[in-house]
């Protein structure tokens, strides 16, 4: 994850997110939210950045950080791989998607690739469950999975 | 806009009806499914070969996500054709033949069940059985286009409201029409609007809660996506009922479509004066803001959704003080869930006794179920209130895959429990489901059949509580996280006498002591399998097997010497080297190597491996 290039711009898009939601009731969600689209994920320093200007404690943004799953502290990959673990992806062998993804990867859940390529992580119900079982790579949707189609859509990144 | 007049005017808007309208189901599935390659092939064709008499548009999820990419082909005549599983190829073959030729590509048309194709998904069996009132424009209407949505009626119940009816009358209507939540505790509607527009307050607020969380559930996703003004209208006509001109919409970042879509609805009816400042011309102003969650399961719980809307930890506080006293930013609240939402623009056109026929005594109207897991026709279904689950699985649903027995229909997700096969006849409403230990929820249905172990399903749901427990009372936080451990050492093989007692004890306690409805109900899914299957748990226990097998460390794969040929495959395909053996004859598998993985069992050709 590129942390110093456009070190500039970045600040100047989260003064932005700043300055819009600057009467909003509520806004530290909204603000984290649109924080993480710009750095990718929320290190310290862009906590410490949104504490600052919405004027609340430092303490109260990471507890808000890390109760939220959607919320990260560390980098992603570029490619963020997220299987579906809910009820109908389960019976229906979610499992063994995952052990297949692991295996190719050669990485566990909530961990990333050494090329930084992807990130593997399990969620609860992307709401797809007509197709299950299901997973996204970033916005892509891949449903009614079975074991041998991993390896062939990993080849599509 | 200033009077219904005007928007009569928009209704009426005289548009040229096109020879043929097609529209392609752009809902998450079918997006998953390829439909966007579909759309873009049909748009393409249809410049290419300069066709001015059809209008392509997306539409919403029609509910059958099986089928999904699913093309429709409406008539200037009045048919509908519904065609199904649409790749680009397809695409090119339904302009061609369908619209250049005027001969319908019946090889592609939707099948009833292993019968011939018939036209549309009107005339199939399981379409029959339904009655769609919150999902009435999903699949039918663009939900981009505000105008389609007032061409079917929409907003005139917003005018109606403003124009004709005291928000007192409002309230009555929706007592009258017996209208319970659709969240999954069912609480009246009409007495949560009551209660808060009573509160005396400056403001107020108006909440939907579209943080659908229970896996296994997509109506509100499928309702967000295929119908978003139905959501803003009803909330401006609840804003109008309590006395309040705020309201927010917590949704899912897990739904990019959903938002995509209501934000575009927002902006649209802001455009149209159908939000905002003195709408139709009366002094009532409403105001819709989206707020979108973060990954939480606990945000679905009312209180702990409105400490988040706050910009805190989503924890859930004590109740009382209720919502509709004390509830967003301190001030009178209600809440409602999308589907409860998107009933009431209808039960305000059509009228409290119209709805309230429909269903049981005390539970009226209709519920929408997400159907996945283990049944033929997965996807959306509404159905009258009172239906069997028997007729919703076998005739709706088509029945169990690969001719296996049905073993269980999970409802309510984490919250829920599960059927047995000796409730199949039991009709479908708020009380019945909560007498059989089980409850409506917000519609998940799931179903599971011969192969699905109750013990791992019932680990599973637990694994999901304590993952998404908040961590603010201990019950919930410490107690379910012992329960989930009795749980991994009964399907580890460790489990000892007494373990089901330890556990039920554990489940009861929880039960009376947890703080909010998310660890109050955690137990359940242990409760309601305990009280089905507890032979099952036994079997665990005592005789060290899964009935199922499916808990790995209960299993041990063999090969059958009778049926093995010696071919030798499955040694080769072994990633632990664990089957040996000479050509020819029979091979063995070494119990301490073997990973049991399965995959030798999936190689042989002889059904030579059995796992016991």
């Amino acid at each position: 994850m590129c942390q110093n290039c456009n070190l500039d711009e970045n600040q100047k898009k989260l003064q932005e997110v700043f300055d819009k939601y600057k009467d909003t009731q509520g806004a530290l969600i909204p603000v984290l939210h649109e924080a993480q689209e710009i750095y990718g994920y929320l290190p310290l320093s862009v906590q410490e950045a949104v504490a600052d200007a919405l004027e609340i404690p430092l303490s109260e943004v990471y507890g808000v950080v890390t109760f939220y799953t959607h919320f990260s502290l560390y980098p992603k990959g570029k490619y963020k791989i997220q299987i579906c673990l809910g009820t109908a992806c389960y019976v229906k062998g979610a499992n063994n998607i995952l052990e297949e993804l692991k295996k190719q990867l050669g990485i566990d859940v909530g961990q990333s690739t050494k090329d930084g390529k992807f990130s593997l992580d399990a969620c609860r119900c992307v709401g797809a469950c007509g197709i299950a079982p299901v997973m996204m790579i970033n916005d892509d949707v891949y449903g009614s999975l079975a074991v041998s189609d991993v390896a062939d859509i990993l080849k599509k990144y | 806009m200033k009077s219904l007049t005007e928007l009569k005017a928009i209704k009426q808007k005289v548009t040229e009806v096109p020879d043929y309208k097609i529209v392609v189901g752009m809902a998450t599935c079918g997006i998953a499914a390829g439909a966007n390659p579909v759309f873009k092939e049909l748009k393409r064709i249809a410049d290419e070969k300069k066709l001015s008499n059809v209008d392509i548009q997306i539409t919403g999820c029609i509910g059958i996500c099986r089928l999904e990419p699913i093309v429709e082909v409406y008539t200037a005549k009045g048919e509908r054709y519904t065609y199904v599983k649409v790749d680009a190829e397809k695409a090119q073959d339904i302009i061609q033949k369908h619209i250049i030729e005027g001969k319908p590509c019946t090889d592609y048309l939707i099948c009833d069940d292993g019968e011939a194709c018939i036209k549309n998904i009107q005339e199939t069996k399981s379409f029959k059985k339904q009655i769609r009132i919150a999902l009435r424009n999903c699949g039918n209407i663009n939900p981009e286009n505000i105008d389609e949505y007032i061409k079917n009626d929409g907003y005139f119940a917003l005018g109606k409201v403003l124009t004709e009816m005291k928000p007192a009358e409002v309230i009555q209507l929706l007592l009258d029409s017996g209208l319970r939540g659709r969240g999954g505790a069912g609480f009246p509607t009409g007495l949560k609007w009551k209660f808060a527009a009573a509160a005396q307050n400056e403001q107020k607020y108006v909440c939907c809660n579209a943080d659908e969380g229970d896996p296994g559930a997509f109506m509100d996703r499928s309702v967000l996506e295929g119908d978003p003004h139905s959501i803003l209208e009803a909330m401006a006509i609840a804003g109008y009922a309590i006395g309040s001109d705020q309201g927010f919409i917590y949704v899912r970042a897990e739904y990019p479509v959903a938002v995509k879509r209501l934000n575009l609805a927002i902006k649209q009816a802001k455009e149209y004066g159908l939000l905002g400042n003195n709408i139709f011309g009366t002094d009532f102003s409403f105001d819709i803001e989206l707020r979108l969650g973060a990954g939480a399961f606990v945000c679905g719980e009312e209180t702990a959704l409105m400490t988040s809307i706050e910009g805190k930890r989503g924890e859930p506080r004590p109740r009382p003080p209720f919502p509709a006293n004390k509830g967003l930013f301190g001030k009178p609240t209600i809440l409602n869930n999308v589907e409860t939402f998107a009933n009431i623009p209808v039960i305000i056109n059509k009228g409290a006794d119209w709805f309230n026929k429909i269903g049981t005594e005390k539970s009226k109207g209709t519920k929408v179920f997400a159907v996945g897991g283990k049944i033929n026709n997965t996807g959306l279904i509404e159905i009258p209130m009172g239906m069997t689950l028997r007729e919703v699985i076998y005739e709706i649903g088509g029945g169990i895959p690969n001719g296996k027995a049905f073993k269980a229909a999970q409802t309510g997700g984490p919250s829920g429990g599960c059927i047995p096969a000796e409730h199949l006849d039991v009709a479908i409403d708020y009380d019945n489901l909560i007498a059989i230990g089980s409850m409506m929820g917000s519609g998940g249905l799931i179903v599971m059949d011969e192969d699905n172990c109750m013990v791992d399903i019932a680990h599973f749901f637990l694994g999901f509580t304590v993952d998404e427990s908040c961590g603010k009372c201990p019950p919930c936080r410490i107690g379910t996280h012992r329960m989930l451990e009795m749980l991994e050492k009964i399907t580890a093989g460790k489990g000892e006498d007494k373990d089901i007692e330890k556990l039920e004890r554990l489940a009861y306690s929880i039960k009376e002591a947890a703080l909010c409805g998310l660890g109050q109900t955690a137990p359940n899914p242990v409760l309601s399998t305990l009280r089905y299957f507890k032979d099952e748990y036994k079997a665990h226990i005592y005789q060290k097997t899964c009935p199922a097998g499916v808990c790995k460390n209960l299993l041990s794969y063999n090969i059958d010497a009778e049926k093995c040929i010696g071919c030798g495959l499955c040694a080769r395909n072994c990633p632990a080297n664990a089957i040996t053996g000479v050509v020819k004859s029979p091979y063995t598998i070494d119990k301490d190597k073997c990973i049991k993985c399965g995959v030798c069992m999936e190689k042989c050709k002889f059904g030579a491996i059995y796992k016991k």
